[in-house]
């Protein structure tokens, strides 16, 4: 419903701008808050929501006041998590088949498939994602039939019919033993693959829509075709970010020397769990990492020197690092995740982050990443209103959220589970079936 | 040159190799042969070729506990994984056993190593019942792939130590991050029944035998639902369906059943597993889902006469809570994955809760290299999940879900699981409280040698897999 605005909007612009139809004023007072820069939380705080932004975020002294107030009687006040990169959205049980739009394996197109067109925003992973205080994502389709992902979109977690608030935000591409394996047998392939792509796009260049690009194929494999090539047109202009997911050291610098052939890409490196051990080049060169967050195993050749201390370590020495929910088993244990970051600050030899540090690597600096710098996963003065209230300290596992404003509007924390939760609170069949009880 | 030309000088080469082995028996062998035939005239002298049978002790562990020092932790928190807590208690340890726990006041000797675990927290090492590290190790390779035989539905004969690379990382990470000081290897979940798995010592070494757990029984994997259909029916064969899973399993009961009947029968080793089954010296771990499943397996149990001793997985356990309880059956679960596959669609955070709330016997696994790194936080989710619907869980309780639960359903709670005297000393220390994702182990010992200290860059395992590589002894 707030979409309608938004609707009129040009369909690449961000619906920032737009009031949420519904969006209520609040004043959350006596908060333990959190702004997600980075900070350490502030005691006795105050949020102000208003038109569906923030409008305050600070000490109660000098606060204004708008709308309802709720008093958080000394709970955790955070900005809403922000998850990338994710698949929410885009399957309803990944096992599936038929309900899971993530891969496209034999579909003729890879880097011009768009997810924004397909993103359900009933879906119950949203709700469920929803009620752990993740309020907008980064979320797209994974390479399959070719070494581009796809366009991936942001979205919020709203519920309300229109999760799109960016189409076409980031394209995602696979290098290392993911695109090796996708290009045909080998890194070697992978990487004349993408450089070849992205001297289609070059040629596309203002020409969009014009029948010329060359296909790239073998056989029956189609591993860019026309589309796909329009579609790596604002990649190699810098318009749209590329995600590289590497994860190996070499892989990582052979990504770093993409960018002196083509200079205007905007890269972010997904993963990256060998990040460490080149953490000095990433730093120079401005590239964002969204890192592998505990992978600590040699799960491939590619991750040898795998650690949980890579985040913390590429953090020191100066990269701007976002967790990764794609590693996760659910990206609702970013939570846990920045909670095992703060403990690695205790462990001999290892390198963690600060509570506040963590925080953002799951809440502001994604969303920087992903274009939403000073809108999401913050709370500051014009930042959209996601304000989530929680029953204890947010990077404590088993800590939920109580109460989740997106956009101003306060969200029914109600799915499948919850649903089953209180169901089965008893076993009592005395009088009806289970199935009566709803 | 055709595709086949290399292959048939290999062919070649091992054609000339058995060549010379005949050679290399020169003749001294050949008079031993003569010498035989002669002897083999008098039939009394013909010896009987016979393989050892499983009591006699095949593939036995040869694990030895490792020097320790008699060693006391004062002024620590202390769960003891029967669901107490003692503050500022005293743990004592020598010779490889616990020997005493109790209060600050607990008499020690004067000349022992005393720590002082003021601020600390001690726990019995943490057990993961449902693992297959060894079995699909890191890197995850194709070729290190020897977790599933799953070129059929029914492989009880197949033992998952027989696959075990001790070599694989994944058991380091699990001491050092998970205080994980004991684990069950199973076999994965395409086949009905999958085979035996192994109970092991998180100890490092070079054989398999080396990390056996002396004295615990085997189990015996056992999967529902839709892993087996899904592979068999996929190749064209039964089980296609939840039907035929049942069927399938049903026959190769009564097939073991008449096997155990009859004392003409051949020695086999599928067999001979579903009989240890059915005579209640191998221990069932059924992977299952759903809670209607369960219900079917319980009086499938029933009828051909063996115990289901856990559930794994059971995303849905918390349906027949008191079916369970009654039954005497644990759920092995995961605290929160969900939604993964169809059969895993209704699962809940609440569901260990639900488990404790009716009685049931409760276990938080793992069956992941990162997850059974964290046990500790995984048990903590389950919690508060209960603790917030007013579900009476005590802390202590919510570390018996990863120490003495797992230990009984395992069939080793008698040896290890609990920081009681005459017991194993399997123990951590935590530098925190171990329910906090703030908290992490800073000593862990195995039968009271000091195993991971991470005070102790050098006190730390490095598997053979990771000299010279990227990292090496890096705090992972």
């Amino acid at each position: 419903m707030k979409r309608l605005l938004a609707a009129a909007l040009s369909s690449c612009a961000l619906a920032l701008a737009a009031a949420p139809a519904l969006a209520q004023d609040v004043t959350i007072t006596n908060a333990r808050l959190v702004i997600g820069d980075g900070s350490e939380p502030i005691a006795n705080g105050t949020v102000v929501v208003r038109g569906g932004s923030v409008v305050y975020a600070g000490p109660a002294g000098g606060a204004p006041s708008a709308g309802e107030t709720v008093d958080a009687a000394g709970a955790w006040v955070t900005p809403g998590l922000f998850a990338t990169v994710t698949t929410l959205g885009l399957a309803d049980v990944s096992a599936v088949g038929e309900s899971n739009d993530i891969t496209a394996r034999s579909a003729p197109f890879s880097a011009a498939l768009d997810a924004a067109a397909i993103i359900n925003p009933a879906s119950q992973h949203i709700l469920v994602h929803r009620a752990a205080g993740i309020t907008r994502a980064a979320t797209t389709t994974l390479p399959s039939g070719s070494i581009f992902a796809g366009q991936g979109a942001l979205i919020d977690l709203d519920g309300d019919g229109q999760a799109v608030m960016q189409p076409r935000a980031f394209q995602m591409v696979a290098l290392g033993e993911g695109g090796a394996e996708l290009a045909g047998g080998s890194r070697v392939a992978a990487h004349v693959l993408l450089r070849a792509a992205l001297r289609e796009a070059e040629a596309l260049v203002g020409r969009t829509g014009t029948p010329q690009t060359t296909e790239i194929a073998r056989g029956d494999d189609l591993f860019l075709g026309r589309f796909d090539a329009e579609a790596l047109v604002p990649v190699v202009t810098g318009r749209q970010k590329l995600y590289v997911a590497a994860e190996r050291a070499a892989d990582i610098r052979a990504v770093l020397a993409i960018k002196r052939d083509f200079p205007r890409l905007d890269l972010v490196l997904v993963g990256a769990s060998e990040g460490w051990l080149v953490a000095d080049a990433i730093a120079a060169a401005g590239v964002p990492v969204i890192a592998n967050g505990l992978t600590d195993l040699p799960e491939s050749f590619e991750q040898l020197g795998a650690t949980q201390s890579n985040a913390g370590r590429l953090a020191r020495a100066g990269v701007k690092v976002a967790i990764n929910a794609g590693s996760l088993q659910d990206p609702r244990r970013l939570q846990q995740v920045a909670g095992n970051l703060v403990a690695l600050t205790r462990v001999p030899g290892a390198s963690g982050m600060s509570w506040g540090a963590a925080f953002a690597a799951i809440s502001s600096v994604p969303a920087e990443i992903s274009g939403l710098g000073g809108k999401a996963g913050v709370l500051k003065p014009g930042a959209l209103g996601d304000v989530v209230i929680w029953d204890g300290d947010p990077l404590e596992v088993g800590s939920v959220p109580t109460r989740v404003y997106i956009g101003g509007v306060k969200q029914d924390l109600t799915n499948h589970q919850t649903r089953l939760r209180d169901r089965y609170l008893d076993l009592d069949e005395s009088d009806r079936p289970k199935a009566f009880d709803w | 040159m055709t595709p086949h030309t290399p292959r048939r000088a290999r062919w070649g080469a091992l054609v000339m190799l058995a060549g010379a082995l005949a050679l290399s028996l020169g003749a001294g062998a050949l008079e031993a042969r003569e010498k035989d035939k002669k002897k083999g005239k008098d039939a009394a002298d013909t010896p009987t070729l016979v393989a050892k049978k499983e009591a006699e002790g095949v593939f036995p562990s040869t694990y030895r506990p490792y020097p320790g020092i008699a060693t006391a932790i004062r002024g620590a928190t202390i769960f003891d994984g029967r669901g107490g807590q003692i503050d500022n208690g005293v743990v004592f340890m020598s010779g490889g056993k616990i020997v005493a726990v109790g209060g600050p006041d607990t008499p020690i000797p004067a000349d022992i190593a005393v720590l002082d675990g003021t601020g600390k927290f001690v726990t019995p090492g943490i057990i993961d019942i449902h693992s297959h590290l060894g079995d699909y190790p890191t890197p995850a390779v194709q070729a290190h792939s020897d977790g599933n035989e799953a070129t059929s539905p029914t492989t009880p004969e197949v033992w998952a130590e027989h696959s075990v690379w001790p070599q694989d990382p994944g058991f380091t990470r699990a001491l050092a991050n998970g205080g994980v000081t004991a684990l069950q290897i199973l076999p994965g979940s395409a086949n009905l029944m999958g085979g035996r798995s192994v109970t092991l010592k998180n100890v490092p070494a070079r054989t398999v035998q080396g990390m056996k757990f002396p004295g615990a029984p085997y189990g015996f994997k056992m999967a529902c639902g839709e892993n087996p259909k899904r592979v068999y029916g996929g190749k064209g064969r039964m089980p296609s369906t939840r039907m035929g899973n049942f069927a399938v399993n049903r026959s190769t009961w009564l097939a073991a059943i008449d096997y155990a009947n009859n004392k003409e029968a051949k020695r086999d080793l599928a067999k001979e597993t579903l009989v240890g089954v059915l005579k209640g010296e191998i221990l069932v771990h059924n992977h299952c889902y759903r809670a209607d499943e369960m219900a079917l397996v319980l009086d499938m149990a029933k009828e051909m006469g063996y115990k289901v001793s856990t559930f794994h997985h059971a995303v849905e356990a918390y349906k027949i809570g008191d079916l369970l309880r009654e039954n005497d059956v644990c759920s092995a679960i995961w605290a929160d994955w969900y939604g993964f596959k169809m059969e895993s669609y209704d699962g809940i955070l609440e569901n260990a809760a639900f488990l404790q709330r009716e009685g049931a016997c409760v276990v938080i696994h793992s069956d992941d290299a990162n997850d059974i790194q964290r046990l500790n936080q995984e048990a903590r989710k389950a919690q508060k999940a209960g603790q917030r619907l007013g579900i009476d869980i005590p802390d202590g309780v919510a570390i018996q879900w990863i120490t003495y639960n797992p230990a009984k359903a395992m069939g080793i709670a008698e040896m290890t699981g609990s920081l009681e005297p005459g017991k194993m000393a399997d123990v951590v220390l935590w530098n925190g409280h171990p329910l906090s994702v703030y908290s992490r182990p800073e000593k862990v010992w195995i039968d009271g040698a000091l195993m991971f200290d991470a005070t102790n860059p050098k006190l730390r395992p490095v598997s053979d897999f990771e000299l010279g590589q990227p990292g090496e002894g890096d705090v992972k």
